[in-house]
Order: C-alpha cells, then sequence, then structure tokens
C-alpha cells in the first residue's frame, strides 16, 4: 500500500541513503567516464543546433548530443524500441548504465522517481503539426501522444529492466531533477521504501528552446555563469539516473557504494513565476533546509555545485543566497556551475549534476567553468575556474526553477 | 504511521463552481450538456464538457498571478480555496504550513498549443507571456503565490490515478511531520488538440474540464473523513496488462457494499473525461458522501488512461475527535 505503508527504519529512525548506481549521458558523452573526463577538464560541448529551425532565433547554439541510434539490449520489446524518441532514449541509456552498475535484479514494488519539464516533447510538436497542417491524417498520431505523455517514459523504464512498482513524475521546471531525487531519497530515509530508481531527463525540442529565446534568457554565446557579463543561459539535454537504496540494503548485498546522500531541502518562492526573489529568499531556505537534514553546517560543505544559469537574475539571487548561507565560510567556498560546459538541462539538470557531484566526490577533484572571464564581485564565494584536485568530503547542489521550485542536495564521499 | 483526515473538500467542474454543484450533477445522474469546439481543418467540432463561467467572479481572479493565467490555473486556485475554507487567512498571515500538490495529465495546453503555433508562424516574435504559464507547476505556483505558501510545493505529471499518488504523497509529508496541513489537487483544461488526441483512443469519450481538492491533515477534530488508504500504484507493462493491474489494486480493496465504490466510468459519463480532475472529483463526490453520512465508507477505483490502477478508502469519522 502506498499508504499507510509500513516503515522500515533503523535504529537511529532514519536510514542512511546510499547511491550504488549512476548512469549519465550529456553532450559530453554517454556514460560516466566520458563525463567525468569532461567535467574534470572544464570541457565545453556547445555546438550550432542541428535538430530543428533556429536561424530566427537570437541564440542558434546548444549542447546537443550525438546520440547514438542503437540503445542498449533490454525486456523491451521492438514494437517499444521503435517507438522511444530522443528524450526516452537518453533516460533509457542513463538508466541502463545505473541499474548494471547497481546490481539490481527484476523485482516488484520498486518505485521509480523522474524529474522533467517536458517528457516527449518533441512528439507532442510532431502531433500538433500534423494535426494543423495535415488534419485528416492520422498516421503515426496515435502513437505520437501516447509516446509524447511523461507517464510514458518511467513505464518504459519498467518495461526495459522487467520491474513493476509505482512511476511518480515531478514536473517542478528546472528543479524537476533534483526535487525527484530528493522525493526518492526521502522514500528511503523515511522507510517508505528500501530502494528507488531516480532521475531527471529532458531533450531539446523546439518549444523550450523557442520559450527562452522568447524571454530573452538565451545567450548567443555559451554561456558564462557568474560572469560580470553574462548574457544568458544556454540550454542541453540529457539524462541522469541513480539508483537509490538503504545502506543496510547495500551492505547485504556487497554492492559498491557510490557516494551518501545526506540531506534534502525544498522551499518555494512566491515573488514571481519566473524571477527568483532579489535575495534568494528560497534558495537560501532549501540549503538551510538541506544542511539542516544533513546536519551539517555550512562551514563542512566542501564543494558547491551551484545551479549558476548564467541569467542575470539567476545568478545574481543565487550568490545573495549562497552569501548570506555560508557567511564568513564563502570567501573560501568553491563554487562552479558546470552548465558552463554542457547547458542548462532544465529538468534533468539537478539529476546530472547529482552525479557530477558524486563524480568530483569520488574523483576527488573541483569541476571548473573556464569560460568564466570576469567573476561578478557580488560572488563572494570562489568560482572554480581551472581544473584543480581537491580533498572533498560534501558537496552540495542547488537547482531552482521557473514557479520558485527551489531544491538543494547534499552528498558525501564514500569512503 | 499516522492517521490522515480529510479537512475539506473542493471542486471545480462541467456542472459549475463548487462541491454543491458537482454533487447535484452526480445526483441527477445526467450528463451535463456538451458545447461545440471548433477544430482546425474540420467542418464539423468537437464536443466537450467545459466549465461554465463562474456565476460571480471570484475575487481571486485579480490577484496579479491570476489575470493571465489560464484556465487550469483558476481551476486549480479555485477548488483549493474551497477546499481550504476557513483556513485560508491563517495560512496566508504563515500561521500553518501548507503543502501543495497539484496533479495534471495534460496540464497548461491552451497556452502551451497557442504559443506552439505562435512559434511556428514566427519564432522571433512567440509571446513571452505564454511561455511561462506552459510549464505543468504554472497553477501549483500561482496557488502558492496567492497563499503566500513558502512549504513545499510538487507538480505530479501522470494519467487520472496521479491524484491518489498525490494524496499518498501529503500523508507521506504529513506523516514525516513536513507540514501542518497537505492540499491535493487534480486540474485539467479543455483545448481541442486534447479532444482531438482523446478521439483516436476512444471516440465515445467526451473531454472534460476542471478540478477537484482534497485538503489533508492530521488531527480528526473538524474532520469530514478519514483517508484510511491508498492502494499501491499497479502500472500497465508489458508484463502487467490493465486488466491484471485492475485485479490487484482491487484486491487491495476492502470489498465495497452498494453504492460505496466510485468509480470514474460513472462521473466521467456525466461531466466528462477530464483525466486527474475527474479522479480528484471521485474522491470528493466520496468525501461529500461521507460528510452527508450517506455512508459510513467509501473507495474510490481509478483505472487510469494510460499508466496506473489505484484505489483509495475513505472513512466517515464522526466523533473520532
Amino acid at each position: 500500500m502506498l499508504f499507510p505503508g509500513q516503515k522500515k527504519l533503523d535504529s537511529s529512525g532514519a536510514n542512511r541513503v546510499v547511491v550504488t548506481g549512476a548512469g549519465i549521458v550529456t553532450a559530453l558523452g554517454a556514460g560516466w567516464k566520458k563525463n567525468v573526463d569532461g567535467f574534470r577538464a572544464g570541457k565545453t560541448a556547445f555546438r550550432p543546433v542541428t535538430l530543428f529551425d533556429v536561424s530566427r532565433q537570437r541564440s542558434k547554439i546548444a549542447a546537443e548530443i550525438d546520440l547514438a541510434a542503437e540503445v542498449p539490449a533490454t525486456k523491451l520489446s521492438a514494437n517499444s524500441l521503435r517507438r522511444l524518441d530522443r528524450a526516452a532514449k537518453m533516460l533509457l541509456l542513463a538508466a541502463h548504465e545505473a541499474w548494471l552498475q547497481s546490481g539490481w535484479q527484476p523485482r516488484e514494488n520498486l518505485p521509480v522517481v523522474l524529474g522533467t519539464t517536458g517528457g516527449e516533447m518533441s512528439l507532442g510538436e510532431k502531433y500538433l503539426r500534423q494535426t494543423v497542417q495535415f488534419p485528416f491524417d492520422k498516421k503515426s498520431q496515435p502513437a505520437r501522444v501516447r509516446h509524447y505523455q511523461v507517464q510514458r517514459q518511467g513505464i518504459d523504464l519498467c518495461d526495459a529492466f522487467g520491474f513493476s512498482g509505482p512511476v511518480t513524475n515531478i514536473s517542478n521546471a528546472c528543479a524537476s531533477g533534483a526535487n525527484a531525487i530528493g522525493h526518492a531519497f526521502e522514500m528511503v530515509r523515511g522507510g517508505h521504501a528500501e530502494k528507488v530508481l531516480t532521475g531527471g531527463y529532458d531533450a531539446l525540442c523546439r518549444l523550450t528552446f523557442a520559450g527562452f529565446d522568447s524571454l530573452q534568457a538565451l545567450s548567443p554565446a555559451p554561456c558564462r555563469p557568474f560572469d560580470a557579463a553574462r548574457d544568458g543561459l544556454t540550454l542541453g539535454e540529457g539524462a541522469a539516473v541513480l539508483t537509490l537504496e538503504t545502506f543496510g540494503s547495500a551492505q547485504n548485498r556487497g554492492a559498491e557504494i557510490l557516494g551518501e546522500i545526506l540531506g534534502y531541502g525544498a522551499a518555494t518562492d512566491t515573488h514571481h513565476l519566473t524571477q527568483p526573489h532579489p535575495e534568494g529568499n528560497a534558495a537560501l531556505a532549501a540549503m538551510t533546509v538541506a544542511c539542516a537534514c544533513a546536519r551539517i553546517s555550512p562551514e563542512e560543505i566542501d564543494y558547491v555545485n551551484a545551479h549558476g544559469t548564467a541569467t542575470q537574475q539567476n545568478d545574481a539571487t543565487e550568490s545573495a543566497a549562497i552569501n548570506r548561507w555560508a557567511g564568513e565560510r564563502a570567501k573560501n567556498l568553491p563554487v562552479s556551475s558546470t552548465k558552463s560546459s554542457i547547458g542548462h538541462l532544465l529538468g534533468a539538470a539537478g539529476a546530472v549534476e547529482a552525479v557530477v557531484c558524486l563524480m568530483a566526490l569520488r574523483g576527488q577533484f573541483l569541476p571548473p567553468q573556464i569560460l568564466s572571464d570576469k567573476i561578478d564581485p557580488a560572488c563572494r564565494f570562489q568560482i572554480v575556474r581551472e581544473p584543480a584536485n581537491k580533498k572533498i568530503e560534501i558537496a552540495l547542489s542547488n537547482s531552482f526553477g521557473f514557479g520558485g521550485a527551489n531544491a538543494t542536495l547534499i552528498f558525501r564521499r564514500w569512503p | 504511521m499516522s492517521r490522515i483526515f480529510v479537512h475539506g473538500i473542493g471542486a471545480v467542474s462541467p456542472a459549475g463552481w463548487g462541491v454543491a454543484a458537482l454533487r447535484d450533477a452526480l445526483k441527477k445522474n445526467q450528463p451535463v450538456p456538451t458545447q461545440a469546439l471548433a477544430r482546425p481543418g474540420w467542418e464539423k467540432p468537437l464536443l466537450v464538457r467545459t466549465v461554465p463561467p463562474p456565476v460571480s467572479t471570484p475575487p481571486f481572479f485579480a490577484h496579479p498571478r491570476l489575470r493571465r493565467a489560464g484556465p487550469i490555473a483558476q481551476f486549480t486556485v479555485a477548488a483549493a480555496l474551497e477546499a481550504l475554507g476557513g483556513k485560508i487567512e491563517k495560512i496566508q498571515a504563515g500561521g500553518l504550513r501548507l503543502g501543495i500538490i497539484v496533479c495534471v495529465m495534460v496540464g497548461g495546453v491552451n497556452y502551451s498549443r497557442r504559443f506552439y503555433e505562435e512559434v511556428l508562424r514566427e519564432p522571433a516574435t512567440a509571446s513571452p507571456l505564454l511561455f511561462p504559464e506552459t510549464v505543468f507547476n504554472a497553477p501549483a505556483s500561482h496557488l502558492a503565490a496567492f497563499l503566500g505558501s513558502n512549504a513545499a510545493s510538487c507538480t505530479l505529471v501522470g494519467d487520472d490515478g496521479t491524484f491518489l499518488q498525490g494524496l499518498a504523497l501529503g500523508a507521506q509529508w504529513l506523516g514525516d511531520e513536513k507540514l501542518d496541513a497537505c492540499v491535493v489537487v487534480g486540474a485539467e483544461e479543455t483545448d481541442w488538440i486534447v479532444a482531438d488526441a482523446l478521439k483516436l483512443f476512444e471516440r465515445g469519450s467526451v473531454h472534460g474540464a476542471g478540478a477537484g481538492a482534497v485538503l489533508l491533515g492530521k488531527n480528526s477534530g473538524g474532520a469530514i473523513a478519514e483517508l484510511s488508504a491508498v492502494t499501491d500504484s499497479f502500472p500497465f507493462t508489458q508484463t502487467q496488462n490493465r486488466a491484471a493491474a485492475v485485479k490487484k489494486m482491487l484486491a487491495q480493496l476492502p470489498e465495497s457494499t452498494p453504492g460505496e465504490l466510485f468509480c470514474g466510468e460513472e462521473i466521467q459519463k456525466i461531466l466528462g473525461k477530464a483525466f486527474t480532475a475527474s479522479a480528484a472529483w471521485q474522491c470528493v463526490a466520496a468525501c461529500e458522501s461521507l460528510r452527508q453520512n450517506e455512508l459510513a465508507a467509501a473507495s474510490v477505483g481509478v483505472v487510469g488512461t494510460n499508466q496506473q490502477a489505484i484505489g483509495a478508502r475513505f472513512l466517515a469519522c464522526a466523533g473520532t475527535d
């Protein structure tokens, strides 16, 4: 039963939550290895958009993925495989990597919690175009309707790996991925589930690209988070999936542990639908709640993976929030936004950046953002601008979104 | 595990604004009238069940956030405010931590379609006013802004059964002591593109719109019902077809006496197929029957459009103080 469930808690009253599998697909490549190499070096993956016409848009670049035509062999039927479009393929690739790494076996009642802003939006676009241009031509339209919808991609994962369980889709704009992992964390920590498959995904699509362009939020050049001369974000696409479980479960299985999730905080900014409160009140609240959940102070954080979209407003607000939250710690606190490498992945951002934190913790490095030229003096913290090895025990990741969704996750290195 | 109680319900439906209108329509057991909706390229219009204009304009329509918001946001706020009743001022004064969960399947499709049509015509001039309203969580954001609530807010996307997942999430948040109360809303709006798509799968179905809301809390005082259970969500997968999922869902619900089980099919015949809003209306109708002392217990079975079968059980709670 989803309610009332039977809570299974360890003696401390809250389960430790560990990550035993992680999969990632970004414009840097598919899989942990390509991405960790890219993030460690601060590589950038922007290029002209080829997926749709951007000739009439202010920005013409994005971190577009070279997606392989083939996806890994799973239990998906040939018919289902044929129907997978871009977002579903990315999600499947990331989930496959995480699933194999975790060593999980198919089972009943394995919850899935995913974050996305658009699901398979490009299919929805195709549906609308055909309906308007050729109203009587219904060819391929039923499949587009079915596979466009957000719930379909989660069901695809159940089918691919042969498990069954509730599929929960969180769509809190650009915080969706972080909220999904946060909700999954709370399920495991609170004893509502022993294991949860979680993550986020979003593919580039014309509607979203034109939407951010209409708001003049896109930069014509690769984004420069926290730069004094920043002029907007650059979109990207991708997916990341994590397998979360109780420490007890991982220990019993002898599973390799990639890291621990210590805390999660979320808060709602009611200032404006698209503009954050100038002083970053909700961002501050999310970081504060996450630290309280993790029972740590800002002094114990070794690295912050910022939301850092490179829009004027986001970076100003986030700077203010980090300054207030970190206090004296800010002056030597390493902060970077890896959106400088792979762009803003919207509903996937929080999940991908969670994996980046795990990479930094496991590899003991600070992911740099090398395009920044002159850092905004509002940043009282240290922007990581060069590749650097560093002893990191705890990392914090911020994700904020339209509608005032603010989420913070905190990770610890697993010894 | 904490006990969870229903402290308020709200509804906006093709029958009108408010639970009373919903209740009257269901009592009459007659389909509410349909409206014609033009479909580009076709002479024959689509038939839908839209929400009639409110008898008088609700004051919240004038809120800066809601003046330009789409119908789904208006339905969401109206249903939630009805469910919240006398608690609104306390929330606005910061005296009650309210969680907000809004469940949608189609979401803000009016603005999404309009914005994309503008993009197809001329991307350089597509309206920046429309785009922000296309995000799934816009209605939840507007509701939070109207209430001045900074606590947890979440938008769940999925088929009809997602509303019941929302109830379970709200119960979890309350059980984990994150909040004092949680309002769960299921909301949808009509659009020709959705009605057109629905025809591909269910020729006899009529697309409907509206919202339903349930306010959850942990105290029994003043409650109108108790949420006693939400079953597992049984997804429709390659290895578990719809019939098998429904069978498993029903097996987790107690056997119902006649009149105790609120099925989606009956409500959709009267009000139209409104996905998460339909499931919300089922729960609202069940709770209203308990409030009116017509039943001692009520079950809701939701067989979703394309994701899951899931059920819930409510109990009358008179004398639980």
